[in-house]
């Protein structure tokens, strides 16, 4: 390493740490050195014979040590909705929650659907200087579907790749142009799976909708638009990754896909494998996401596909909602919860309860993630960006949306007892947060 | 009339926001009651105290003259103080004014709200807010409870019991609470549901509340003791859930000639206000020994007023301890 930081390069020893890389599937006892803002070695022998004296230490004891985590899937309502969140509340929900890479949705007010767009979010990143937050750009204008963004300039300006993030891009026609340019850039196309004429209701379509007297969003509407992408994809042979996938069949479609050899990628939210339809309960409001909370038929999916490595990536989905968007009745409510504090105990809570192994959970929202979107980062390994999360991975606690950084508290996960959560984040070698006791 | 002094049994709910959830035993508690509450409006002196004093708000966002008159005479017959609010959802921005509408009402210190609204759930948010009691007049497509109070009511006035009894729901389930908090009431009290209608008029699932699909009449109400019509709105007949009103007419509206398969003499009833010629021939809704509408106009009176006597009691039972022995 040649690095030559303008700063001092402090060194730093984590020492006593469960270092867990799920990209090389290392989970063993040992230590790590960072160097200014990289990764300077890590290993289970490092510092065996002691830590040099000019190096400062950490000692872990026995905490995990893992790659920072990275939230592919974050709405921050900035601009336009900074009442909502803020890039700076945004990036010090992301630091407690050990996300140490937050990939922004292109769906603020204005649109990101060009370069200005972009370099607002990279500007307010800088300033901001607690986690890396990158933006995708918009893959049509003002996410209308209708004609295509200067997709070579927004990849030149930095975003990270292609979507109209909350809106599908509904028409075939211009999903195969979409597909078919963005290939130029090497940025993938990420769909949210609806198709629109199908999707008009508010809660999944069944008993539970039926018996609450709401409209209803077929599990059909979702099947049906990855089935039509898949078709577009393997006519075009572009980059795709399908959002948040909550149906069985969404996971069986987009599996006989990947064994056929198409490369495709998906991710899921945890709400998709923690809840139920059955969670909107009495008209709960914090439960209504989009797309809808599924049956437990499909949280199974969701979770089987996770399993076997069908499904990619856990993003938090992180749709930050006033009270004013939330405490209404269920229809008028806005779509969307809060994520980001509670993906890590989250995704954990697979590998707790046996679903998941720890190392495959992980990667999930570190490795594979930072690979699809072509991301320095998700991994322990030297030379790389000092971007890690320390983790008691076992310490119960309840899930209190009072406490939650982010600007909105909709999650609809307040008062669960989850296992495990993120104690200290490190990002470019300096700590940027660290849980107080108690 | 002087005030009831013994303290009847109390209801179990604090808020009456549907029938999904009441028993049996408490169905027929209420019908009980407003069996008596018959009779008392027949009477030629109508009024009694027993809610004098108390304050009953009709807060109705969606415009109703028939259930809000008859909350009404239900609250001034029992001699509360009743006070109409109609509130234009669209005049506002929508929401806060629910909320809101909540918290200024709940610091006037009301005995009960009665809401109509036209989001299902809208009422139950409202509850949630508000420390008096809450009755809900129908809410989005989710319940209306004291319509389906109302209809057993007169099922079993005119039969004796609701038991056993095949009772055939007919025409827009999809968009009718009417038909949900029947489908739960009849259910509870062990009568036979069926809805009958198009599939684009039905919702998913809705065997699994309790009701047997059908998708003719002629099935549908075969041997039927009790045939309940829906009320079409007219912005859903023409090519969006059917058609158009000839063609459901045809297939849907109920006449003679679909009335033979039901058992002789079926009963008919409707929630109001009816669409003739479009669910309902105008003779079969005329015809008045089958035609059951004006008896649920008059048992709908005294349902609410039950109704609002049950769920008023904790409230009269606490200020009637403080005043002790007050003459």
């Amino acid at each position: 390493m040649i690095a030559a930081p303008l700063t001092p390069p402090g060194r730093t020893a984590y020492i006593n740490a469960r270092l867990l890389d799920p990209a090389t599937g290392l989970d063993a006892p040992g230590a790590l050195l960072t160097e200014g803002a990289r990764i300077a070695d890590v290993g289970p022998r490092l510092f065996a014979d002691g830590v040099p004296s000019d190096v400062k230490v950490v000692d872990l004891a026995g905490k995990a040590l893992a790659p920072g985590l990275v939230d592919m899937r974050v709405l921050i309502t900035e601009p336009g909705g900074e009442q909502n969140e803020t890039v700076k509340s945004a990036a010090r929900a992301a630091a407690a929650g050990g996300v140490t890479s937050v990939v922004c949705l292109p769906n603020t007010d204005p649109v990101i659907d060009d370069v200005a767009g972009i370099e607002f979010i990279n500007r307010k990143a800088r300033d901001v200087k607690q986690v890396k937050i990158y933006a995708y750009g918009a893959a049509t204008r003002g996410t209308e579907g209708r004609e295509i963004t200067e997709m070579g300039l927004l990849a030149n300006a930095g975003a990270v790749g292609f979507t109209d993030g909350s809106k599908t891009i509904a028409s075939a026609g211009v999903m195969r142009r979409v597909l078919n340019y963005a290939k130029v850039f090497g940025r993938p196309v990420i769909q949210h799976p609806e198709e629109p004429t199908l999707a008009s209701g508010v809660m999944n379509a069944g008993e539970r909708a039926t018996r609450l007297g709401l409209t209803g969003i077929p599990r059909e509407a979702e099947i049906i638009m990855i089935e039509r992408d898949l078709r577009l994809v393997e006519m075009t042979g572009g980059r795709y990754h399908v959002a948040h996938v909550t149906t069985a069949e969404s996971v069986d479609v987009i599996r006989r896909a990947k064994a056929r050899g198409l490369a495709i990628t998906c991710d899921t939210a945890p709400h998709y494998f923690a809840l139920t339809e059955n969670d909107v309960g009495d008209y709960r409001t914090f439960a209504k996401v989009s797309p809808p909370l599924r049956d437990e038929m499909d949280r199974r999916a969701v979770v089987a596909g996770l399993a076997d490595g069908t499904i990619d990536v856990i993003a938090s989905d992180h749709t930050p909602r006033d009270q004013d968007q939330k405490r209404v009745p269920f229809s008028q409510a806005a779509f969307g919860v809060i994520g980001l504090e509670t993906l890590l105990p989250l995704t954990l809570e697979l590998a707790h309860k046996k679903a998941v192994s720890l190392l495959d959970a992980l990667a999930c929202v570190t490795c594979r993630p930072a690979d699809i979107l072509s991301l320095p980062a998700g991994r322990l390994a030297v030379g790389a960006a000092a971007d890690l999360v320390v983790i008691d991975i076992d310490v119960p606690w309840t899930v209190d949306e009072d406490a939650f950084l982010s600007k909105s508290k909709n999650s609809p996960f307040g008062n669960r007892p989850v296992q495990g959560r993120a104690v200290r984040t490190i990002v470019d070698g300096r700590t940027v947060w660290t849980r107080q006791e108690g | 009339m002087t005030a009831t002094p013994a303290p009847a049994p109390s209801f179990p709910h604090r808020h009456l926001l549907g029938i999904e959830g009441l028993t049996a035993a408490q169905i027929t508690q209420v019908l009980d009651l407003a069996d008596g509450y018959v009779e008392h409006s027949r009477r030629p002196e109508r009024k009694s105290d027993l809610l004098r004093g108390r304050t009953v708000v009709n807060l109705f966002f969606e415009n109703s003259t028939r259930t809000r008159t008859s909350f009404e005479l239900a609250g001034k017959r029992l001699g509360a103080d009743v006070i109409n609010m109609e509130v234009q959802a669209s005049s506002v921005k929508k929401g806060e004014t629910l909320i809101d509408t909540a918290m200024t009402l709940n610091a006037m210190h009301l005995d009960a709200l009665v809401v109509r609204h036209a989001e299902s759930g809208a009422v139950k948010l409202l509850s949630d807010k508000v420390n008096c009691a809450v009755i809900n007049a129908g809410d989005g497509h989710h319940e209306h409870p004291t319509q389906a109070l109302l209809d057993a009511l007169a099922i079993r006035r005119r039969l004796g019991r609701l038991e056993g009894l095949v009772v055939a729901i007919c025409g827009d389930i999809l968009h009718s609470r009417v038909a949900r908090s029947n489908i739960h009431l009849l259910n509870a009290m062990g009568a036979h549901v069926r809805v009958v209608a198009p599939p684009t008029l039905l919702p998913r699932a809705v065997e699994r509340m309790g009701a047997e699909v059908h998708h003719t009449m002629k099935t549908g109400l075969k041997d039927a003791d009790i045939i309940m019509m829906l009320r079409l709105q007219t912005e859903r007949m023409s090519g969006q859930f059917v058609p158009s009103i000839r063609e459901y007419f045809y297939f849907y509206g109920l006449d003679y000639d679909k009335l033979k398969v039901a058992k002789p003499g079926a009963l008919i009833m409707h929630p109001g206000p009816m669409n003739r010629g479009v669910e309902i021939d105008s003779e079969v809704a005329d015809d008045h020994k089958r035609s059951m509408v004006l008896d649920q106009v008059e048992l709908g009176v005294a349902v609410r007023m039950a109704v609002l006597d049950l769920l008023t009691r904790p409230a009269r039972a606490a200020s009637a301890a403080l005043s002790g022995f007050a003459p």
